[in-house]
């Protein structure tokens, strides 16, 4: 209930992103704060990809800050944010194709030095996605769709993240699928993982979310908690298909 | 501010330090079993002087400590070019016209050898100029077309006798053949794998030409090429039409000159062709510009020809001038400073090409004494220009804007 | 048959040498998709570092007592040696391009092979340079097979690398980063992989196998020469293309074959047109099976 002096784990103030001239985010902020479910819904194009992009300076910012655990990360190299607890799952799954399903996995891990540890998360993902421990000598990219999206997952939990970037997990995915693995992202965020969900499926992102971000052609146009936006007239029309 | 520029020096000292490490083992074991420093200190001294040098200048520049010297510049480097463009820029071609035309009249041997020369590799930047410049094929065995020029018109010239003038055509036919030949299999390929292999075929051709003792003569090259000659009427007892060799240099500036300005007019009409307007459309986008219509096997295969025939002529003339052919004159780094020539000087722009025939051409003649450094030189400049200044020293206009404009 | 195993050997031996200068080629396109032109000078730059520094062990005498040591010695410095100027070339002439267009960075990569070049012609000089001749002669026989001691070594060495390579390649972690990295750079820094680290292993490994080659090639014929990359430089990028470019077993692959069909046409067909074989394969590859025997390996989210 005194949730008002907490501090976000990850914060957007006034961030403007550039695709050469077009201005893909135009003074976007926001706020996710720890172990909660946040979720940025809106139509393709809206930025929503861009700004996970952005907080990991894959296409870093123009102006504004990001703020991971208080301290200012734009502009920093993005291979140390999973080190610092930053990770992120992209659109499109990108797995390493020519890369088994075992290396993939290793590849999560790579920066951590504690061998054991990272044993026990090996058979921790394994066990929670047991069609990877089945097909774990496979090549990433003789996987489907839902297996490459399992794996994606389990390749960033391998990190031991704190807070997880998910962008659009449901996408191409069955339904029968998407719900596997939506139930799978409810367990770990109910073991203390935030999350900050990306996904054009707004029914099943403000099912799960605390609070969600609506984003238009790159600007927030509402906030609110996940089940206040639920009932949005607005939304409901937009975006549920109402 | 000073934070910044502490860490531009760190990374400078580390350098200096790397390159003296590699450095070292060159020129400091001996196989005599002794080891010395003093060779390489010194070479070691003059690089970190001179980029130390350079360095500090830049960074005073941004500061801003040079702002009461160089902002009157670059307005007047500004109003300048205003200038420039004011005249129409035909009169600017009349006057290089006029320049290069004068210049046999009050220049002496020396200085006309070297035009001959930069006016031949510039007749060769514009034919390579519509490969790569237009095209956007990246070839670097440009080399090829020009040998093949110049060992046609020589084996025409000691076999048959046949003139020069009457062989240049001919000259031209080969080349265009040998750029189909070499056209037809690479046009499939990437840029990284064509430049590759457009190498291969370049060096292919100077093995041919090196090992094929019956028709080429091997390394020992083709004597004896006649100069052109040419007819003219005289008067001296009655109307007789006498025969003269244009062995004199200063004919042979003019007859290059002449070859010049007509590879200039014809790649200016093909710039501003339909041709021209289709091989930039493959240059920028090939799979637009197929789904717009263009047929780019043809065109690509045309655009090798067309490269290949000036790159030809200018061979033919180079064998009438030298009346000697080997396959040494058609190496690789020939082809390599013909690319140089086109990309440092101006990709597509033909001022460019001019400047850059110019600079790699004239530039080492003034300092000879340096000849053995020449070519390092231009490695080391080629990489330093591809960092700073991409584009080339005198880019072409483009007309129209593109969103990648803000470079 | 007595000529045909001669030249079989011959083959395998060249097409070791072709294997460990395509390895460089193919590692360093799959991961940065660049043809290293100056690639052809780490190799030549290893055939030098050996004569000098063999040449100077040779001269204090420690040849004569330790032939073995000095040789074993030379190659490991020679290797990290070029390794180290692999990676300098890397910093300073291809780095800064990483996102300009393939013309500028592959010009910048031609600059680069002239001024290596050059610069060994400089400080080394224009004539070839031989190396000491300790351990280079003799042989043996067996039944009808001939080899010569430099040939065993050789073969034995090439084998030695290309064995650790696949191992730290295949079954270490950083050489499951390397591939990772080549396949999908982007996801590889998302994952906390440093690529610009990974790149600079990457170009330090090729150059080191190149330089090996060098030195093995030095002892093998006798002589360096400071243009002695350029055309070992194309075959064994042929070679690499042959085999799928960005394929590490594809370029070992590719390189035996290059090598062994030179040996043979130059055995059976015409040894002055030995050098065309590799172009032809090369282009007859590019247009009927562009990526290659085994199969390309370089990162296809770029478009």
């Amino acid at each position: 209930m005194s949730n008002m002096s907490k501090q976000p784990i990850l914060e957007l103030r006034n961030v403007v992103t550039n695709y050469g001239r077009i201005q893909a985010l135009k003074d976007i902020s926001l706020k996710v704060f720890p172990g909660e479910i946040v979720s940025i819904i809106g139509a393709n194009g809206a930025g929503k990809s861009t700004t996970l992009m952005t907080i990991c300076n894959i296409t870093p910012c123009e102006s504004g800050e990001v703020l991971y655990k208080g301290l200012p990360i734009q502009g920093k190299a993005p291979d140390l944010l999973p080190p610092m607890g930053l990770c992120q799952v992209p659109e499109g799954r990108r797995i390493f194709p020519r890369l088994s399903v075992r290396e993939n996995l290793e590849m999560g891990a790579f920066f951590r030095k504690d061998k054991e540890e990272i044993k026990r998360d090996l058979e921790y993902v394994l066990d929670l996605f047991p069609v990877l421990r089945e097909r774990r000598r496979q090549k990433g990219g003789t996987l489907s769709g839902g297996e490459q999206q399992m794996l994606a997952i389990a390749r960033a939990l391998m990190s031991r993240p704190e807070v997880l970037l998910l962008d659009e997990p449901s996408l191409g995915l069955a339904p029968l699928i998407v719900r596997q693995i939506f139930s799978i992202v409810e367990r770990i965020s109910k073991e203390g993982m935030t999350i900050l969900l990306v996904e054009q499926n707004a029914n099943l992102a403000l099912k799960i979310a605390a609070r969600g971000y609506v984003l238009e052609t790159g600007k927030v146009t509402m906030e609110d908690l996940a089940s206040n936006l639920l009932e949005n007239k607005d939304i409901k029309k937009a975006y549920l298909g109402e | 501010m000073i934070r910044g520029s502490k860490k531009i020096w760190r990374t400078w000292a580390i350098a200096m330090a790397w390159f003296y490490v590699l450095l070292w083992p060159l020129m400091g074991i001996h196989p005599d079993g002794t080891l010395t420093f003093r060779n390489s200190l010194t070479v070691w001294a003059w690089v970190t002087g001179v980029s130390g040098v350079l360095l500090a200048l830049h960074q005073l520049n941004k500061t801003g400590k040079f702002d009461a010297v160089a902002l009157p510049l670059i307005s007047a480097r500004a109003s300048v070019s205003r200038g420039i463009d004011t005249v129409p820029i035909w009169i600017w071609w009349m006057i290089g016209f006029g320049a290069t035309f004068a210049l046999p009249f009050f220049t002496g041997r020396y200085v006309q050898d070297v035009a001959i020369n930069v006016m031949i590799y510039i007749c060769l930047g514009l034919g390579l100029n519509i490969v790569v410049g237009l095209c956007g094929l990246l070839d670097l065995g440009f080399i090829a077309f020009y040998g093949v020029g110049a060992y046609t018109y020589g084996l025409l010239s000691i076999h048959y006798a046949m003139p020069f003038w009457i062989c240049l055509p001919f000259a031209a036919l080969t080349a265009a053949v040998a750029g189909c030949i070499i056209g037809y299999p690479t046009l499939r390929m990437r840029g990284d794998y064509l430049a590759i292999v457009t190498l291969g075929f370049g060096e292919i051709v100077r093995l041919i030409l090196n090992n094929w003792m019956q028709l080429t003569n091997g390394p020992n090259g083709i004597l004896g090429i006649q100069s052109p000659g040419m007819y003219y009427f005289s008067f001296a007892d009655g109307f007789t039409l006498e025969h003269l060799w244009l062995k004199k240099l200063t004919y042979m500036y003019y007859i290059i000159m002449g070859l010049m300005v007509l590879i200039i007019i014809a790649v200016q009409r093909l710039n501003f062709s339909r041709i021209g307007r289709a091989w930039e459309a493959i240059r920028e986008d090939e799979t637009v510009a197929e789904l717009m219509g263009v047929n780019t096997f043809k065109l690509k295969l045309s655009a090798y020809a067309m490269g290949a025939v000036f790159g030809g002529l200018a061979g033919a003339f180079f064998a009438a001038r030298m009346r000697f052919v080997s396959p040494e004159s058609f190496t690789f780094l020939e082809s390599a400073m013909v690319l140089a020539m086109v990309v440092l000087g101006g990709m597509g722009s033909i001022p460019g090409i001019m400047l850059g025939a110019l600079a790699l051409v004239a530039l080492p003649e003034v300092f000879r004494e340096f000849e053995l450094y020449r070519m390092l030189a231009f490695g080391g400049a080629m990489t330093v220009m591809m960092i700073f200044k991409p584009r080339g020293l005198w880019p072409a206009k483009r007309f129209g804007t593109r969103s990648d404009d803000n470079d | 048959m007595d000529f045909f195993i001669q030249q079989f050997i011959n083959g395998l031996t060249l097409g070791g040498i072709y294997a460990l200068i395509a390895l460089g080629y193919t590692m360093v396109y799959g991961i940065i998709q660049l043809i290293n032109f100056a690639h052809g000078e780490f190799f030549a730059a290893g055939g030098y570092m050996g004569v000098i520094l063999l040449s100077f062990m040779a001269s204090m005498g420690y040849m004569e007592t330790h032939p073995w040591l000095c040789l074993m010695g030379s190659i490991a410095l020679t290797m990290a040696y070029c390794a180290m100027l692999a990676m300098a070339v890397e910093k300073v002439a291809y780095k800064p391009l990483r996102y300009a267009s393939r013309l500028s960075v592959l010009l910048s990569a031609l600059g680069m092979s002239i001024f290596l070049q050059n610069g060994l012609m400089l400080t080394q000089g224009v004539y070839d340079k031989a190396y000491p001749t300790a351990f280079t002669q003799g042989g043996f026989t067996m039944g009808i097979i001939r080899m010569s001691y430099m040939q065993v070594m050789i073969m034995v060495l090439t084998v030695g690398l290309l064995i650790g390579l696949n191992i730290l390649v295949f079954r270490t972690k950083i050489g499951t980063a390397m591939r990772a990295t080549a396949q999908d750079k982007v996801m590889s820094a998302l994952v906390g992989i440093n690529s610009n680290r990974i790149i600079s292993t990457t170009f330090a490994l090729g150059a080191g196998l190149a330089a090996a080659a060098g030195i093995m090639v030095g002892l093998y014929y006798g002589s360096v020469r400071y243009d002695m990359g350029f055309v070992p430089g194309i075959k064994a990028f042929a070679a690499a293309v042959l085999g799928g470019i960005g394929n590490i077993t594809g370029a070992m692959i590719g390189g035996l074959i290059i090598g062994m069909v030179e040996i043979m046409a130059a055995g059976y067909l015409s040894s002055e047109y030995k050098d065309v074989w590799a172009f032809i394969i090369l282009i007859a590859v590019l247009y009927f099976m562009p990526t290659g025997i085994m199969g390309e390996n370089v990162d296809d989210t770029r478009v």
